[in-house]
């Protein structure tokens, strides 16, 4: 089972809840960090990184010896990343998304693909047994989604029971990357009007994938209660409400997870995950 | 010569446009007749690489120089592969196309040497 843990708005606790998750997961839990522009579950779950692997996009290159300069590249590239000019076939790296269209439709043959390293994907265990792997982007480059896309492909050490995927904050292409293929959406939120605004926004996501989604609220008392009007009213249920505490910032900003510092969160965490199961063997009960 | 002004709207007394990937429209003129048409640009609402679907566009026309107010590396790198050359008007002021036209064909507007912005995503 796949559990996406998504917010929108950042700094509303995904990762704080995505770390209690994979620790009150059992053995066969698997992590991912797919925040690759910056990846934090690091800190909290202290894991020994010693597998590593250069990621990137394949971008076309052309044989200037057999291209004709017909121009089919550059009408089916969406991206404007190959262009032809008069008898000059151009790439831009960085406009370039990897999709491969150009290479497999150019008449000639003249494109061959090579990998452009924009990232690396590190992964290792945890004390507690746990697997855990994140991407992370190169500085500069423009594009979260391929080592998304292949943090995701990476083989497991062994095979997961349980996969938590810790996603990057906001809702555009690198969160619907994260989201695709997911059981569940979680979605982190804090009770104020930017937490609802952005909740609003990666509900549509998960909607229009398709995916069950349950919300839990972070901070809870703080700011207001339009949060639970429209979980009411959207029919999302609220699945854990998380008090705003001192003693868990306090630990976080010590690197230490949320159920290190509140151990006595851990039944609660167990009911969420439950819950989740719950409603996911449910969705696909015949 | 063809030449394309960056206009924003849909005729020789339009005001010059003076961005180049995502201007309006541009005027396709021939500085010899000063016969003139529009065209409505593909790259307007592009979400990246607008600088170089709009320097296809423009060599797909037939010009053999842009006028504009600014050009990123991608539009640069595109317009001169196309062997089109990149002039320079300032956006400072308002002017029609036609105006445009005008400081061209008396030789006042300088050629950009290089990109002269960084490029946006």
């Amino acid at each position: 089972m796949r559990i996406v843990v998504a917010s929108g708005k950042g700094g509303t606790g995904k990762t704080t809840v995505a770390t209690s998750l994979a620790l009150v997961g059992g053995a066969s839990v698997r992590c991912l960090d797919c925040d690759v522009e910056a990846p934090n579950a690091a800190l909290f779950l202290h894991p020994v990184l010693d597998r590593r692997q250069e990621v990137g996009i394949p971008l076309p290159r052309v044989d200037t010896a057999l291209c004709t300069h017909c121009g089919k590249c550059a009408e089916v590239c969406q991206y404007h990343a190959i262009a032809v000019l008069g008898q000059t076939t151009l790439v831009f790296p960085e406009l370039c998304h990897g999709c491969g269209s150009c290479t497999r439709l150019c008449p000639e043959g003249a494109i061959t693909e090579h990998l452009h390293v924009t990232g690396v994907l590190e992964g290792g265990m945890t004390a507690e047994g746990l697997e855990f792997a994140r991407g992370l982007l190169q500085v500069g480059e423009p594009m979260a989604v391929p080592i998304i896309r292949e943090l995701k492909r990476w083989p497991p050490l062994r095979r997961p029971a349980l996969e938590i995927w810790d996603a990057p904050p906001g809702a555009s292409c690198p969160v619907v990357e994260t989201l695709r293929g997911a059981d569940f959406a979680l979605l982190v939120t804090e009770p104020t009007p930017f937490g609802l605004h952005d909740l609003k926004q990666v509900v549509g996501i998960a909607r229009a994938l398709e995916i069950p989604a349950g919300v839990v609220v972070n901070r809870d008392g703080i700011g207001d209660r339009k949060v639970d009007a429209y979980c009411a009213d959207q029919g999302l249920p609220i699945l854990l409400r998380i008090p705003m505490e001192r003693r868990i910032a306090e630990g976080l900003a010590r690197g230490r997870s949320l159920l290190e510092t509140a151990p006595d969160y851990r039944p609660a965490f167990q009911a969420l995950l439950a819950a989740i199961q719950d409603r996911v063997n449910a969705e696909y009960a015949p | 010569m063809k030449l394309v002004i960056s206009i924003a709207g849909d005729n020789l007394q339009s005001p010059f446009d003076a961005r180049f990937g995502r201007a309006a429209a541009f005027c396709l003129v021939d500085s010899d007749t000063g016969a003139w048409t529009a065209h409505a640009n593909p790259a307007l609402e592009a979400a990246g690489g607008a600088g170089v679907q709009a320097a296809q566009f423009v060599a797909g026309l037939g010009a053999r120089a842009v006028v504009s107010g600014a050009y990123g590396p991608k539009a640069y790198a595109s317009l001169s592969a196309a062997g089109i050359a990149m002039h320079l008007a300032p956006g400072n002021a308002p002017r029609t196309a036609a105006d445009v036209l005008a400081l061209f064909n008396a030789g006042e507007l300088s050629q950009a040497q290089a990109a002269t912005q960084d490029g946006r995503h």
